[in-house]
């Protein structure tokens, strides 16, 4: 390395005495860019955590999420996140996400992996068992009562509008009520 | 808060915090559980407001707060209350807001008595069911139905003979009454009758004192009337103070009446409806709200329609005429529900058939989660879906949950990772303990892998009942989907499996409108498809812009009434992103908040019967004369051309009943309520109980407890001798539950990211120095926390930021203990809500999991069958049998 790129020598020589800029760059360094700046396209979002509801931009390359920041458009967070939105990259893109059906068998000691069709079709076979076998027309002083309580869900609050209206709406077809979510707890 | 305001949403929004002249948070740690939303109290405290945090622990909101307040947890009516009864003393309520927007001038039936008169119970009260008669809570000269809350409670009376609720738990079930329905309330302006609301808030609460503050909450009366002080001080014509709150409040057995508490002291101060003003909930879920405004839970509908009930010969209009209140918006429920069943029933849903009403299952009583787990142990629950939730360690006794799904034939979890509720026959607590065997489950047990929020398009409804919507990156991975894809092609699977079925049991599921378009090389459903359904359609078939034009005669459809809008001109208006830099500060033009993209509700009241602000300073709407129209800075929560000077006709019914100067628009009377008719299952009015487990008496009754709460006669559920009786010394100590900025509920979310795990590593309490030499605890060392539900082991963290109190001449220590962990992820530890009992709010049916009592002491708990026989000696050293606990 040439001498006059000593960083100290650039500090005490150049316009960056502090040494916080120019002055401590290595040649590394300068040559790198902000994941943001050679993203393919920027699709807003927002946050999954908590209900604050802070705007996000996701950073998107060759169809992979490289980054996400705050959307400083936000009226509510204004560019800002919290530790577990700044670490939502990880949530998203990290290694600890499974990408494969897991199947424990009844009794059985560990789990086997399923195709995603298969597992459908049996989880639809057994939604439809359940009912029949605990269908409930009517209760023993007349009263109409078409449901069951053979079958339950619990969850909604970390999901969207959209998909926790398709629950309460299939539910409800099905007859099934006990149907909750974390607002209860 | 929908007993109070008509609607069970915040108030207000974040941003509007910044309007305010005093800020108290109290049941909530904003700076490290909603640490963006923060920055608008602190903008609020540049501009010189006043925050007050109010809070068992010192914490970062604390720290950034002009006044901390540490009071035993637990005790926030007494200390509201007294707030409450310091304005009525000092004459510091707001009058002419009161007299015009309040019930406060409504006089009431001459039958009710109040706490004050019967020891700590009203009247009314059925001591074997433990349930209430409301009768007795009604104005003079009228009846009135909630516009929300528990709306069955009126079937009987209002539909007529022959429709009974059976098997109804607590709450639901109502007298034989048959009290005229009509009618209207008698006043008086004055406020002096001695029926009148105000007179009877006024009594109820006159017993507490600032002493009695002190001895119940442990706060010193000296820094008690400094609240007050900054309180009143900032309220008025040109002051406002809004109030903050979380799950300190709702967790509790009088949760409900906690935020009661709380919209009494509002009202009265003239901060409802107003810059500044409020009662912001804070949820912790992106899109909490959501869920419930379309709710996954039992006992509703979309937009707050309730669930029927079993009744005999039960028809469309027998509900509607049941459950649905004369006046107000809720007047016109029919339409709202006929265009709700068209949305889902499509052309099988006629005038001739109901509408298909009849599809709907029908309730009989209480199947909140609880019930459910008991169902599950019971045998009778057989199947279980769990998606994005962690019951296992995040829901009260979760030791009660996972022997529920060890009992169930299926379960389906739908998560990213491996969380605890889906491995819990493998390696969850009763494995290691040799409780369980693995090879003795029978439960077959489905993990599929979620889509990510970058992974799929929707809306996430905020903690301001803002939808804000998020657009796909790119598609999921492998065999992860989103919930959309798998609920979609699920239906569709179950429709193909029974098409040609002539079964009755299966016309609902074939009959569904289940036609979404879908997209990309895996078919995921259109989430703006489904929005469109939501938001409805008029009769051509365009989307429809308002739930005003809602019809009951079929001709719309709409899936949820108060989203109704949000998809208005074919225009996803969650979608817009208009920078809040070139915009107003109300920023309307962000995202859409329901009703109707209003942000403050009720802000008729920021104008004064006449129409005008009622100062300058804190103008938000006001009536512009020329136009003809209501103007300002946020949209009208109000008919927009309905002038101050209205008064409704002779027999004017729903929105039409309601006049230019009533801006509580949901209720039948058009007012805020400081004292409740119907729709509250524990009482009008909020009163001072203790906790299910408590080491104190309660010095104000005789009445220990709220007297109608639910509570479960289990031997996994065991609860703590009463104060002062043998065996209440075993477990002495006050513990309170809470989270942490770097963790996210159950942890599903958090643990098993290494940054975030790195930041907090693992499972600790916080006790007080004083408690650390009285059991030996080491800071870093390990301690052992037991009650008589479980026991769990944490590192301790022995900091003064844990306060010692002084309740009733006694010195009480808290223990907190953040309640995110689990055994699996990359940051570990016992579950916090294995300690916790199943007692609920009968409300709501929320456990109370923010105020309890433990032991603790020093060293790691047992492994093993140890850990169970630890639990049982402590459970004989206090003498606990079925019944302890459960007096009423």
């Amino acid at each position: 390395m040439a001498l006059d790129r000593w960083p100290v020598l650039r500090q005490l020589r150049g316009e960056d005495r502090l040494g916080r800029g120019a002055a401590v760059k290595s040649e590394r360094s300068e040559g790198l860019t902000p994941r943001t700046s050679s993203a393919d396209e920027v699709v807003k979002s927002i946050c999954p955590y908590c209900a604050v509801g802070c705007a996000q931009n996701v950073y998107v390359k060759d169809g992979r999420v490289v980054h996400i920041e705050g959307d400083p458009d936000s009226p509510v967070s204004r560019g800002r996140l919290c530790p577990k939105g700044s670490a939502s990259l990880q949530l998203t893109t990290g290694e600890a996400r499974l990408h494969k059906v897991l199947y424990r068998r009844p009794h059985g000691t560990d789990w086997e992996e399923l195709e995603l069709d298969r597992a459908m079709d049996m989880v639809a076979d057994r939604v439809l068992k359940t009912r029949s076998e605990t269908f409930e027309w009517e209760d023993g002083e007349g009263a109409r009562l078409r449901r069951t309580l053979g079958i339950a869900s619990l969850g909604g609050a970390t999901l969207d509008n959209e998909e926790n209206y398709l629950m309460k709406k299939l539910y409800t077809a099905l007859g099934a009520i006990q149907i909750e979510n974390q607002a209860r707890i | 808060m929908g007993t109070s305001f008509g609607r069970g949403g915040a108030t207000t929004f974040q941003q509007d915090l910044q309007n305010s002249d005093c800020i108290v948070i109290e049941g909530s740690n904003m700076a490290e559980c909603h640490p963006v939303g923060f920055q608008w109290v602190m903008e609020a405290k540049a501009r010189g407001a006043t925050v007050i945090h109010v809070d068992p622990r010192y914490t970062r909101t604390s720290a950034l707060a002009d006044v901390h307040v540490p009071l035993r947890a637990g005790t926030d009516i007494a200390f509201l209350g007294g707030i409450i009864n310091y304005v009525f003393e000092h004459e510091k309520y707001f009058r002419e807001y009161l007299v015009s927007y309040t019930n406060a001038t409504t006089i009431i039936n001459d039958r009710y008595l109040d706490t004050e008169d019967l020891d700590g119970v009203f009247s009314g009260l059925d001591r074997e069911n433990r349930t209430y008669d409301f009768h007795t809570w009604q104005y003079e000269g009228m009846e009135v139905q909630a516009a929300s809350g528990q709306r069955d409670e009126q079937y009987q009376d209002r539909a007529g003979g022959g429709g009974t609720v059976r098997h109804a738990a607590r709450g639901e079930s109502h007298g034989s009454g048959g009290a005229a329905i009509s009618g209207d309330p008698e006043h008086d302006p004055e406020m002096l009758h001695t029926r009148c609301v105000f007179q009877v808030v006024k009594r109820h609460f006159a017993r507490y004192t600032p002493a009695v503050v002190e001895e119940i909450c442990g706060v010193p009366q000296d820094l008690f009337l400094k609240v007050c002080e900054a309180v009143t001080s900032n309220s008025g014509r040109d002051r406002t103070t809004a109030f903050v709150y979380a799950v300190g409040w709702t967790q509790h057995t009088v949760g409900v009446q906690y935020i009661r508490t709380a919209a009494i002291l509002q009202l009265l101060l003239g901060n409802i409806g107003r810059p500044g003003g409020g009662i912001m909930a804070l949820r912790g879920h992106a899109s909490i709200q959501g869920s419930t405004d379309i709710p996954t839970l039992f006992n509703l509908l979309p937009g707050y329609i309730p669930m029927p009930h079993a009744h005999e010969h039960e028809s469309l209009d027998a509900f509607i005429e049941a459950d649905a209140p004369d006046k107000g918006y809720w007047g016109n429920m029919r339409a709202y529900t006929v265009s709700l069943l068209k949305a889902w029933w499509g052309a099988s849903a006629t005038d001739e058939n109901d509408f298909c009403f009849d599809y709907l299952p029908r309730l009989t009583g209480s199947h909140s989660t609880y019930e459910t787990v008991l169902a599950q142990m019971d045998g009778s629950c057989k199947g279980y879906f769990i998606v994005g939730e962690n019951p296992a360690v995040g829901s009260a006794n979760a030791r009660m949950q996972r022997l529920g799904m060890a009992k169930l034939d299926w379960l389906v979890v739908r998560d990213f990772s491996l969380i605890e509720s889906a491995t819990w026959w493998k390696d969850g607590p009763e494995i290691e303990s040799g409780e369980l065997r693995t090879e003795d489950i029978p439960t077959e047990v489905f993990f599929f892998p979620a889509a990510a929020h970058t992974e799929k398009n929707g809306s996430f409804t905020n903690t301001q009942r803002m939808l804000q919507w998020h657009f796909m990156a790119h598609e999921p991975e492998g065999a992860a989907r989103s919930d959309l894809w798998f609920y979609y092609h699920l239906g569709r699977i179950i429709r193909q499996k029974l098409a040609g079925s002539a079964d009755p049991m299966d016309r609902p599921v074939l009959d569904l409108t289940w036609d979404y378009p879908t997209e990309g090389s895996i078919e995921e459903p259109s989430a703006e498809a489904v929005l469109a359904e939501i938001n409805g359609w008029d009769p051509e078939g365009r989307p429809l812009a308002s739930y005003q034009q809602l019809k009951d005669d079929g001709s719309t459809s709409c899936g949820c009434w108060i989203y109704c809008g949000v998809y208005a001109d074919g225009v996803n208006q969650a979608a817009r992103r208009k920078p809040w830099h070139e915009q107003n500060w109300v920023a309307n033009e962000w995202g859409w908040a329901w009703p109707a993209n209003r942000r403050i509700l009720y802000n008729r009241a920021s104008a004064d019967p006449d129409g005008k602000p009622w100062s300058e300073r804190k103008a938000l709407v006001w009536w512009d004369e020329e136009k003809a129209e209501w103007a300002g800075h946020d949209i009208a929560d109000f008919s927009s051309t309905k002038p101050p000077g209205y008064r409704p006709p002779e027999g004017a019914t729903a929105e039409d009943a309601i006049s230019g100067t009533d801006p509580f628009v949901m209720q039948p009377d058009g007012k805020g309520w400081l004292f409740v008719p119907s729709g509250l299952t524990d009482g009008p009015l909020p009163t001072h109980y203790e906790p299910q487990d408590s080491p104190f008496r309660n010095p104000l009754y005789r009445q220990q407890r709220n007297p109608v709460r639910q509570v479960f006669k289990r031997k996994e559920n065991r609860y703590h001798p009463d104060p002062e009786s043998p065996g209440s010394d075993v477990f002495p100590y006050v513990v309170t539950t809470y989270r942490l900025t770097e963790h996210h509920t159950a942890g599903g979310m958090t643990r098993w990211l290494p940054y975030l795990s790195e930041l907090q590593p693992e499972f600790f309490c916080e006790v007080s120095p004083e408690l650390a030499a009285e059991r030996g605890l080491e800071h870093m060392g390990w301690a052992t926390v037991v009650t008589a539900r479980n026991v769990i082991e944490a590192r301790v963290m022995v900091t003064e930021r844990m306060t010692p109190l002084t309740v009733q001449g006694r010195t009480v220590h808290q223990i907190g203990l953040p309640y995110h962990w689990g055994p699996n992820g990359y940051s570990t530890g016992d579950a916090a809500n294995e300690l916790v009992g199943l007692s609920l709010d009968p409300n709501v049916h929320i456990q109370e999991a923010k105020a309890f009592t433990a032991d603790i002491r020093p060293g790691r708990r047992p492994r093993g069958p140890g850990r169970g026989a630890l639990v049982e000696e402590y459970q004989r050293r206090a003498g606990i049998g079925e019944e302890t606990g459960m007096a009423i």
